[in-house]
């Protein structure tokens, strides 16, 4: 990435000169405005991104109900979280078995669809994309969801499948145990291809074409030698990209959940992490255990995202 | 002259190439083409349903099985829909105000923010101006989905729950917009960028005046991006007043009604999706030549 020096002094200032610090400084007095046009955004960014983030560690030592002072406890939320809880160890798990649905089989899915499309005509390129990304900014997806999985006879798929014979009686697509799990990884899926998905579409049409011929010169012979030789090692920094988007959303499908079923669900069967630190920060406001789950949580993000940075390493620049 | 000439026959050679693939038989073409038709239903079946069954009469709202068409067409579910509003507590034209207001005030903020910053991420070297590149790059992880909790604790202590400033504040600094747009800054000469600069123009002016022209695609997507999320902040806990709720939250109150109120849940849904699809489909030539500059690279 090309960067100008904005500063523009009229002796050139030579760090050997001075010390570093007050070469920073300099640095930093000519440059103000720089600091000015950044100021708007990293004050909202700070608030409400990095305070919230960084706050939820010492957050999590106390013993915090939004009404006293926080009390410092200690280590006590996490043993109690990693030790007694047992809904907290039944959320990781429901939250990992659905961060492998929704995490690598979504993004290997909206690889292979951004792949697939970018063979397609222009004209068919437009419609499918458009076709996959629509859901991911529905509005009304649980609503929609919710009465076409509804527990009684007329919603869409009890019917369709009381009609056909497969079933003598309605399902309770939401309430019973054995579905909701299924349920909710259905609408995740449905709602997967958002941005990550434009991303990968269009990395696919940056690639240059020219690629392809000396490719196939060399001998490359299907499509499938194509893509693990030529696509997928020109494409790294959007499949980071998409990777990041989706391990976001792998790590919130709660949202999902709760919203589609309900919070907290039958027997906490789709209960995620996300859930659980909903369930203690809004519910019985118990702040000092959300923080701590919350910072369990950034932390696997973090730790996922990491691995995937090493994973994809060998194909950024 | 003689240049654009050259542009131009390099685009023409380019487009021939795209009509001739090197790779991949007719066979292929069309199982593909049935794959992506099939997931395709799946991913449109859910909103083709609400489309028909909002358009439904009472009569075949509830015949089994439903139906994947109308036979008589009707746009009552949509009147009641006005009707069921007008008895709620708060009249729908607060809703309707309250989402427009926030939408607005978000996707201009949003804007406003993201592209000075982007800027001067993109194109100015200061002291700290790589770390914040560092952060911005991590904390594409953390959306607000992921923060409301933490969120929540912060709006808390700085008195804006229930206030507008939760609806708003919350949403104008979003990494991926900024990212994004820094992105497709990177991309633009930086000669340009020293004409300006000898010709004695500030930053601010450089920004407003030759930068963000000049990168219309970045900024259409970014509209996008921040109005789609803009259109669907509905506050949850953060808000109680239903003063201050927005339109999305209406949807709910009508679905709590249960079955009997289908046709006017429907009706309601098709209603909150149709802006955001507008706006993605007038714009999505530009979203595309944006997305192709997200990758993320060390």
């Amino acid at each position: 990435m090309a960067k100008t020096d904005t500063a523009v002094a009229e002796k050139p200032v030579l760090m050997r000169d001075q010390g570093k610090v007050r070469y920073t400084l300099h640095q930093m007095r000519v440059n103000i405005g720089c600091y000015g046009m950044l100021a708007p955004f990293m004050i909202l960014f700070t608030i409400f991104m990095i305070i919230p983030v960084i706050m939820s560690l010492p957050m999590g030592f106390t013993n915090f109900n939004m009404v006293q002072f926080p009390k410092f406890i200690g280590l006590s939320n996490f043993y109690t979280l990693f030790l007694n809880d047992d809904i907290f160890l039944t959320a990781v798990k429901n939250t990992l078995v659905f961060a492998i649905f929704t995490g690598p089989f979504s993004y290997v899915l909206s690889f292979f669809l951004a792949w697939l499309i970018n063979e397609m005509h222009p004209a068919l390129k437009t419609i499918f994309t458009f076709v996959f990304y629509a859901p991911s900014m529905t509005p009304s997806v649980y609503v929609i969801w919710q009465l076409l999985f509804s527990g009684d006879t007329y919603g869409y798929f009890n019917s369709v499948l009381l009609d056909l014979g497969f079933i003598n009686a309605p399902v309770q697509w939401l309430t019973d145990t054995a579905y909701m799990f299924g349920v909710v990884i259905v609408v995740q899926l449905w709602i997967s291809m958002g941005a990550g998905f434009l991303a990968l579409r269009a990395g696919f049409q940056n690639i240059d074409k020219s690629m392809y011929e000396a490719g196939a010169i060399e001998g490359i012979k299907n499509r499938w030698q194509e893509l693990f030789t030529i696509t997928i090692p020109s494409m790294g920094p959007q499949l980071l990209f998409a990777a990041v988007l989706q391990i976001s959303a792998a790590f919130t499908v709660g949202v999902v959940g709760q919203s589609l079923i309900g919070l907290p669900s039958t027997d906490y069967k789709v209960h995620t992490i996300m859930n659980h630190a909903t369930d203690y920060g809004t519910i019985r406001y118990e702040m000092g255990y959300a923080s701590a789950i919350c910072f369990v949580l950034f932390a696997a993000m973090l730790l996922v995202n990491k691995f995937i940075n090493w994973l994809l390493a060998k194909y950024l620049d | 002259m003689s240049k654009k000439r050259k542009k131009k026959d390099i685009e023409k050679l380019r487009v021939k190439d795209k009509k001739k693939r090197v790779n991949g038989s007719l066979g292929g073409d069309i199982v593909i083409f049935l794959f992506l038709c099939l997931l395709g239903i799946f991913m449109i079946f859910p909103i083709y349903y609400a489309l028909i069954q909002s358009f439904k009469p009472v009569h075949e709202l509830f015949v089994f099985p439903p139906k994947l068409y109308v036979l008589d067409p009707t746009l009552t579910n949509y009147s009641d829909m006005f009707k069921i509003a007008a008895s709620l507590w708060v009249p729908l034209s607060r809703y309707i105000f309250n989402s427009v207001f926030v939408t607005i005030v978000v996707t201009v903020a949003n804007l406003f923010v993201s592209c000075m910053a982007a800027f001067v991420l993109a194109k100015c070297r200061f002291p700290g101006s790589n770390v914040i590149n560092k952060i911005i790059v991590t904390a594409l992880l953390f959306t607000s989905q992921a923060l409301w909790i933490m969120q929540f604790l912060v709006m808390a202590k700085l008195g804006m729950i229930d206030t507008y400033w939760a609806l708003i504040l919350p949403s104008i600094a979003t990494p991926m917009n900024l990212f994004l747009m820094r992105q497709s800054i990177s991309t633009i000469h930086d000669s340009m960028i020293e004409a300006a600069k000898v010709d004695g123009a500030g930053l601010f002016r450089i920004c407003w005046g030759i930068v963000i022209p000049n990168s219309k695609p970045a900024l259409m997507t970014l509209i996008i991006f921040a109005f789609q999320a803009a259109w669907q902040i509905q506050g949850g806990s953060l808000i109680y007043s239903e003063e201050l709720k927005t339109l999305p939250t209406i949807l709910q109150q009508i679905t709590a009604a249960g079955i009997a109120r289908q046709g006017v849940t429907f009706a309601t849904a098709v209603l909150l999706l149709i802006p955001p699809l507008v706006v993605f489909m007038i714009a999505q030539g530009n979203v595309m030549e944006t997305m192709a500059n997200s990758g993320i690279k060390d």
